[in-house]
């Protein structure tokens, strides 16, 4: 990079980073590498569907997500978000499986031209326990690892900034566009806007809100993208890390371990030889 | 180091009429080159041209000549481009990048995208908070700062780029008077340390700080140029749109008034 390399000030050069950028996480579960993490999350939620059944995603969720979210200390908030998360898909899943289920004959319960079966039953059950493998997975990952942090150690393993930057500004836009959205409430209700009442006043109310919202994003793309643009953001070559999260042999040999498990189990089902 | 404008016009993607015509302008080392003009005329587009981004990342068509330091420009890519000229911009908060978690990564940014020694983007960061006395915001979340405090942290994001040529437009739009005081101590140090810089801005107390000479925009065009002090004392700015310093409307109303300047001043 040509241009001025004074403006220096000698004293300042041996304060090194911020203790808090890369600070590790509070518990042992946190201070995984973030790849592993994301490997852990990603084979509990493909096995889950591999193995079908109800025993083999329930084990899965005890061993994979509640007892690690227990060790991190999240477990409530990872209930929490895994329930807003698949609670829609979950109970239209379980009901269409329970009452809609083909070829379904041990009747359990009869309203009008619906009937609710035992095979039904059984079946809801086995996608249930796959949504909560699935969303459990997601979501302990999400509550344990920073979407930065996975960035920074798929940057140092050669992965390009770009792809690591669209991911986690995806990330990140959703709390500035929800903040953004308040904003534009408040300023909307300051003039007159009625947001509260009935469920048609409501609605009508987010129609001179969503608006400004999303064409504020938009607008604000152009400029965002220039700015990086001046920053050299679109420069070709190895960006410098400020730190990079930590590994060792021991998490590098568990993804790969995990990853030919995994492989294995596809193999087998596929093939039959594990029914 | 000079950044040279040559009878320069740009057009928009899609626009009927060209938003600057023949623009002739030189930044030399050093030198702070104030930009000031109505709504609309052309100041935002001069910066864009100037710093590169218009055409390489917004489209359009150019005509003229751009020299960086004697060299035709014409055909380099932005990021070749960005390492000799840094451009802000008015709104702070499509200045950050959105992906870094506090401030010190977000002023990083810039020297990390370059590649540099990391001990060398370490310095420049914490230098570029220390000229805008905003070290104490280094471990902040950039997105929970207020506009002002956003509007410094981008600000020290292009200082710790250390750029031969900076392109400022409306840098203190956000800024309250003492924001606004650190932003001129921060360009007039970067100038002292050899830079050139061009401000665009409303502000004509700031440009009457920190600027050697001045242009004036108008529909496009350069209407008045000269030193900064001819410039803004000059009756035809507020025909231009353009309000003229707090100091000149200051002496002009005691002259009108029949009170002699220079006792003001005791």
């Amino acid at each position: 990079m040509a241009g001025r390399e004074r403006l220096t000030n000698p004293p300042l050069m041996n304060r090194g980073v911020p203790k808090i950028v890369g600070r590790p996480g509070p518990t042992a579960y946190h201070r995984l590498n973030p790849l592993t993490k994301a490997t852990l999350a990603t084979i509990t939620a493909v096995a889950a569907v591999v193995l079908g059944g109800l025993v083999g995603p329930v084990v899965l969720v005890l061993v994979a997500v509640i007892g690690p979210a227990t060790v991190a200390g999240v477990l409530l908030r990872l209930i929490r978000t895994a329930l807003l998360l698949s609670l829609p898909i979950a109970i239209s899943a379980f009901l269409v499986n329970l009452f809609f289920f083909p070829g379904g004959e041990q009747v359990l319960l009869r309203i009008g031209p619906i009937t609710a079966t035992a095979e039904g039953l059984a079946f809801a059950l086995e996608i249930l326990a796959r949504i909560v493998a699935i969303s459990g997975a997601v979501t302990l990952f999400y509550l344990t690892t920073p979407p930065a942090d996975l960035v920074v150690d798929l940057e140092r393993r050669g992965v390009s900034p770009r792809i690591g930057f669209v991911a986690n500004a995806s990330v990140q836009t959703v709390p500035a566009m929800v903040e953004r959205a308040m904003q534009i409430t408040a300023a909307q209700r300051a003039r007159g806007l009625d947001t509260e009442g009935s469920l048609w006043r409501r609605v009508r109310g987010i129609v001179p809100i969503v608006g400004p919202v999303i064409l504020g994003s938009i607008a604000e793309v152009e400029e965002r993208t220039m700015a990086l643009e001046a920053r050299g953001f679109a420069r070709p070559g190895r960006r410098t890390l400020l730190w990079s999260p930590p590994d060792s042999v021991f998490q590098s040999a568990l993804r790969w371990g995990l990853l030919v498990a995994l492989l294995a189990l596809i193999v087998a089902r596929v093939t039959g030889v594990w029914a | 180091m000079t950044l040279t404008l040559q009878a320069v016009g740009y057009r928009y993607a899609g626009a009927d009429q060209p938003s600057l015509l023949e623009i002739d302008l030189e930044l030399r080392d050093g030198e702070v080159v104030g930009v000031a003009g109505a709504s609309e005329a052309g100041k935002t587009t001069l910066c864009l041209v100037a710093s590169g981004l218009a055409p390489r990342t917004v489209g359009g068509r150019i005509r003229g000549t751009i020299l960086l330091d004697g060299e035709n420009v014409d055909a380099w890519p932005m990021h070749r481009l960005s390492g000799r000229i840094a451009m802000g911009f008015q709104n702070p908060s499509t200045q950050l990048s959105q992906v870094t978690g506090t401030v010190f990564e977000e002023v990083a940014f810039g020297p990390m995208n370059f590649g540099l020694p990391h001990d060398d983007v370490v310095a420049r960061t914490w230098q570029a908070l220390h000229t805008l006395r905003i070290d104490d915001l280094a471990e902040r979340n950039p997105q929970r700062l207020s506009g002002g405090q956003q509007q410094l942290v981008a600000m020290a994001g292009l200082l710790a780029l250390r750029p031969s040529h900076l392109v400022l437009d409306e840098p203190t739009a956000q800024l309250d008077p003492a924001g606004t005081r650190l932003v001129a101590d921060a360009i007039a140090a970067l100038a002292a340390d050899g830079a050139s810089i061009l401000v665009a801005e409303q502000k004509t107390d700031l440009l009457a700080e920190v600027a050697i000479r001045m242009v004036v925009l108008a529909e496009g065009r350069v209407v008045l140029q000269g030193p900064a002090a001819d410039v803004l004392d000059d009756a035809r700015l507020i025909e231009l749109g353009v309000s003229a310093p707090s100091a000149v409307r200051l002496r002009r109303a005691a002259e009108a008034a029949g009170i002699d300047p220079e006792r003001l001043r005791d």
